[in-house]
């Protein structure tokens, strides 16, 4: 089919709206000025100062933990839920249970954040538990929410798959154990996988939630990032712009290596 | 802003162009030898894609109002040549004439060309009579005009009655009637139709070719039809292009390719014959693999020879010579107006016989039987 | 039948805590009574959080500006994704890759990143206005941070490829004979787009619409980032209602009140999901 030259404009007016703002900050990543908009000559001085400012890589590690446990607890809870909403038929409060594992998917941020930080809050008055709130409160947060889109991907997967297939196993004689062992959980394992990796990155991202529900003691990178930023671009957040564009390109690139069609 | 499409004629059947051209001879000896005027015309059309080949400088002539098909198996280029006629695809190098005019630049929505979808295509949105006036819509048919228009093609092809209806709401041959209604309605000088019966089940399949036929005369419109079953293409055209590789193989009458094929291909593309190969020797033919002579017309560079099975006869007494063979029966499949026989060789070769219900019982399995045929009925193929 | 019930308790315990609780206190604190101690507030059934709400219109207006910059957002993502969605899904496999790859690329810098590009971008001397003025086009800066524009901006960026790839799906489950046929029947590009296409992916369409309109209509960060600071949205007077004013009912009550305008949304987004 003929393609019209006016969508293609379009289309590349959309790419050049999304990808222009960055090309430019990864551009003034390498420049020497001070000023974070001003061309000063090529300069990898901001990338030192980036790797010397403490307060930007204890919060990026901090972040790194959080995020990784976060996805990881998603993964388990989220896995359970996608699994059971798939496969287990109409268990009792089903609905319920679909519309609670849903809730953060569609809840503004703003309305989460909140209302958990009135639930740690509460807890804390109840039971003492947990004391004050960092890391482990924007952790159990992060995990929540990741749950939700573990749990989606889980059941997209299980949906499109046969469930037949766990059938056939059990009438090959595999206990309900073994069939989820050696049927179920490699059929589910990518989405897991995919699940597990959108968790990490929504954590990772996310600055209304954590700001919320977190403490003196859980500054995460975009808590730190949102602070600077309040007060205008500096070069560091450039040259982190330039290491996170390059860094995920890289990955991009690797699985697009490794993913990549085998011929012959 | 209408395109070229021949809406303007108040009523009636289009008026079928006379054209520059001359009229098309069909190739095969038996077939009529005038068809008519030129109404399209491929010239050394060619396609690829990527490192196929999908068509090589292919000539083709299409005649005003006849009924036409591509036959060839999948990759073989037939549909590639429908949509470059319909216009979804450009070709590399080449050119179509319609009425001798250059289209190859002319975009689909211009053309005169209607094309009826192997998958219908119908607008799932809009109702049955709104398919069928889209395109009239677009051509900026007046709504009174329009709706009688509507009307008349879907009583043309038996849906009165089901204008307000969803594409969902129809069984699958009355979908395959509103895409016929649809491209119809624009009365185009030539109507592609992309696996029209592919569809259908069984039983459909026979009543709507009649139907299609009476259709193509009803409106004087060319019909060219892409198929791969060989049985409808024979069945519903008056004239056939087998194609292979991009190219043509054959093209003739069903009647002249159904009894002289060209080619190997042909003659196993078609089907049911028995095709041998072997070596032509002083008007007659060698097969080692079958270990029969044949005898017949057989003009030196024959490489094979084709010999459908109801032309072969089982013999009341085994016979040698030329056109004679010895054989046990493998296996027989009854099929009503007759039995199809697998007979092997004593050399080794599987004939397929046909054996008529009205000649009595078959053979039955591991019977030794002799088998004959006129020297009239071997097909000496030269490729 | 056990083993269910095993695997479902803690799943169903985490949910009740970490959902349904926090969703019950945040109603309980929204009716309770302002306090000056710690926690400030004191249970009750006063509806002192939502008395401010009907009196005071700067709620109102906060709860309506958010719809409207969240409504126009969308509509805006909507228009710039429909071409990039048909050109991805009618380019070839291998393209397509490369295309889908380009969409989400920016969208996994990172949502503080992209922020801080647009502030470049936007700022007095940011690099809009350097290149402007190094043109000799204009004397004083154009001020085009802490608008409206700016925000919108700031927001489409962030919101475009949730409404990419709900359309660039849809149209990959459409039937391409749909459009030849239209082409065919004498519809020009722009009539089978309008005739055929938009049709067909009007669910999709609708679905696009709402996952940018839901978040962007709670938004915080990029008003708070680059909007005017007279033109208040929901989420930031939420945050500013919470951290600075420490009246954690009338917070709440907010919160209800965007969740409840945006109940209708969250349903319709849902019923068009399960389809």
């Amino acid at each position: 089919m003929r393609r019209g030259r006016a969508l293609r404009w379009a289309m590349g007016l959309g790419f050049a709206f999304l990808w222009a703002p960055i090309l430019l900050l990864v551009a003034y990543a390498f420049s020497a000025d001070r000023i974070p908009y001003q061309w000063g000559g090529f300069s990898l001085r901001w990338f030192a100062a980036l790797a010397a400012n403490e307060r930007l890589v204890e919060a990026a590690l901090l972040s790194l933990r959080i995020a990784a446990g976060a996805a990881s607890l998603a993964v388990l809870l989220g896995g359970a839920a996608g699994w059971a909403l798939a496969r287990f038929g109409p268990f009792r409060g089903r609905a319920v249970f679909g519309a609670l594992i849903g809730a953060p998917l569609v809840l503004p941020e703003v309305v989460t954040g909140l209302s958990l930080l009135l639930l740690f809050v509460a807890l804390e008055a109840a039971i003492g538990w947990p004391a004050g709130r960092g890391a482990t409160t924007v952790l159990l947060a992060h995990a929540t929410l990741g749950a939700a889109f573990v749990a989606v991907v889980v059941q997209a997967r299980l949906a499109d798959a046969d469930r037949t297939l766990e059938e056939a196993a059990m009438d090959l004689g595999a206990t309900p154990w073994t069939a989820f062992r050696t049927v179920t959980l490699p059929l589910i394992a990518p989405a897991l996988a995919a699940g597990w990796l959108l968790a990490f990155t929504l954590s990772l991202d996310d600055v209304v939630i954590a700001s919320f529900v977190s403490g003196p003691a859980g500054t995460t990178l975009p808590i730190a990032l949102f602070s600077m930023l309040r007060l205008g671009l500096t070069p560091e957040v450039n040259a982190l712009g330039a290491v996170v564009v390059l860094g995920v390109g890289l990955m991009l690139g690797l699985a697009a290596l490794l993913l990549r069609p085998r011929r012959g | 802003m209408t395109g070229p499409n021949q809406t303007s004629g108040p009523s009636g059947p289009p008026v079928i162009g006379s054209s520059s051209a001359g009229p098309i001879q069909t190739s095969g000896p038996s077939g009529p030898p005038v068809i008519g005027p030129v109404l399209l015309s491929a010239e050394a059309l060619t396609k690829r894609f990527g490192a196929t080949l999908a068509l090589d400088a292919l000539d083709l002539q299409i005649a005003a109002g006849e009924f036409f098909a591509l036959l060839g198996g999948s990759g073989s280029g037939k549909s590639t040549l429908l949509r470059i006629i319909a216009g979804f695809e450009a070709p590399d190098a080449g050119r179509l004439l319609l009425d001798g005019r250059d289209i190859s630049a002319t975009p689909p929505w211009a053309r005169p060309v209607n094309m009826m979808f192997q998958s219908y295509a119908l607008f799932p949105h809009l109702t049955v009579a709104d398919n069928v006036a889209y395109g009239l819509r677009r051509a900026g048919v007046a709504a009174a005009e329009r709706a009688k228009r509507v009307g008349d093609a879907l009583a043309m092809v038996g849906l009165e009655g089901f204008d307000r209806r969803r594409p969902h709401q129809l069984s699958g041959g009355q979908k395959q009637r509103v895409a016929l209604a649809r491209s119809l309605v624009m009365r185009p000088r030539l109507l592609l139709l992309d696996e029209p019966l592919g569809a259908l089940d069984a039983g459909l399949r026979e009543r709507t070719g009649f139907e299609l036929r009476a259709l193509q005369r009803a409106t004087g419109a060319a019909f060219v039809m892409v198929t791969h079953d060989q049985e409808e293409a024979l069945a519903l055209a008056d004239r056939v292009a087998l194609l292979d590789g991009g190219r043509i193989a054959q093209l003739g009458a069903p009647r002249a390719i159904y009894e002289k094929p060209a080619s190997r291909f042909v003659a196993r593309f078609l089907g049911a014959a028995n095709v041998l190969e072997g070596r032509a020797a002083e008007g007659r033919f060698e097969s080692a693999e079958a270990g029969i002579t044949f005898a017949g017309d057989i003009p030196p560079g024959t490489v094979a020879v084709a010999l459908r099975p109801e032309r072969i006869a089982i013999l009341p007494a085994p016979a040698d010579g030329p056109n004679r063979v010895r054989g046990t029966v493998e296996d027989v499949a009854f099929r009503g107006d007759d039995s199809l026989l697998l007979i092997r060789t004593e050399a080794g070769a599987v004939l397929r016989v046909a054996h008529a219900e009205e000649d009595g019982a078959p053979p039955a399995r591991g019977a030794v039987v002799g088998l004959g045929w006129e020297p009239g009925d071997v097909v000496a193929l030269p490729a | 039948m056990k083993a269910r019930a095993l695997l479902l308790a803690p799943a169903w315990a985490w949910l009740l805590l970490f959902v349904a609780a926090p969703a019950a206190i945040l109603a309980a604190i929204a009716l309770a009574e302002p306090d000056s101690g710690l926690p400030p507030f004191r249970l009750a059934l006063s509806g002192a959080g939502f008395a401010p709400l009907v009196e005071d219109s700067y709620y109102l207006d906060a709860l309506l500006v958010a719809l409207r910059v969240a409504a126009i957002t969308a509509g805006l993502c909507l228009a710039l994704a429909y071409p990039m969605a048909i050109g991805i899904a009618r380019a070839a496999p291998g393209r397509r890759v490369l295309l889908l790859a380009a969409l989400m690329l920016p969208f996994w810098t990172g949502f503080l990143l992209r922020v801080g590009a647009w502030i470049g971008l936007l700022r007095d001397e940011g690099w809009i206005n350097g290149l402007l003025r190094g043109a000799g086009l204009i004397e004083a800066p154009l001020a085009m941070l802490y608008t409206e524009g700016a925000m919108l901006a700031g927001m489409v960026h962030a919101y475009l490829p949730f409404a990419v790839l709900p359309l660039f799906a849809a149209l990959l489950r459409l039937d391409p004979t749909l459009e030849e046929a239209a082409a065919d029947l004498g519809a020009r590009p722009a009539t089978v787009f309008l005739t055929v296409t938009l049709p067909a992916t009007l669910p999709a369409a609708l679905a696009a619409f709402l996952l940018v309109f839901i978040p962007a209509a709670g938004e915080f960060v990029i008003p708070d980032l680059m909007g005017p600071p007279e033109a208040q949205m929901v989420g930031r007077v939420l945050w500013q209602e919470f951290f600075q004013n420490r009246d954690w009912p009338v917070a709440a009550a907010l919160a209800l009140c965007l969740l409840g305008l945006l109940i209708l949304p969250i349903r319709l987004f849902q019923r068009l999901e399960a389809r």
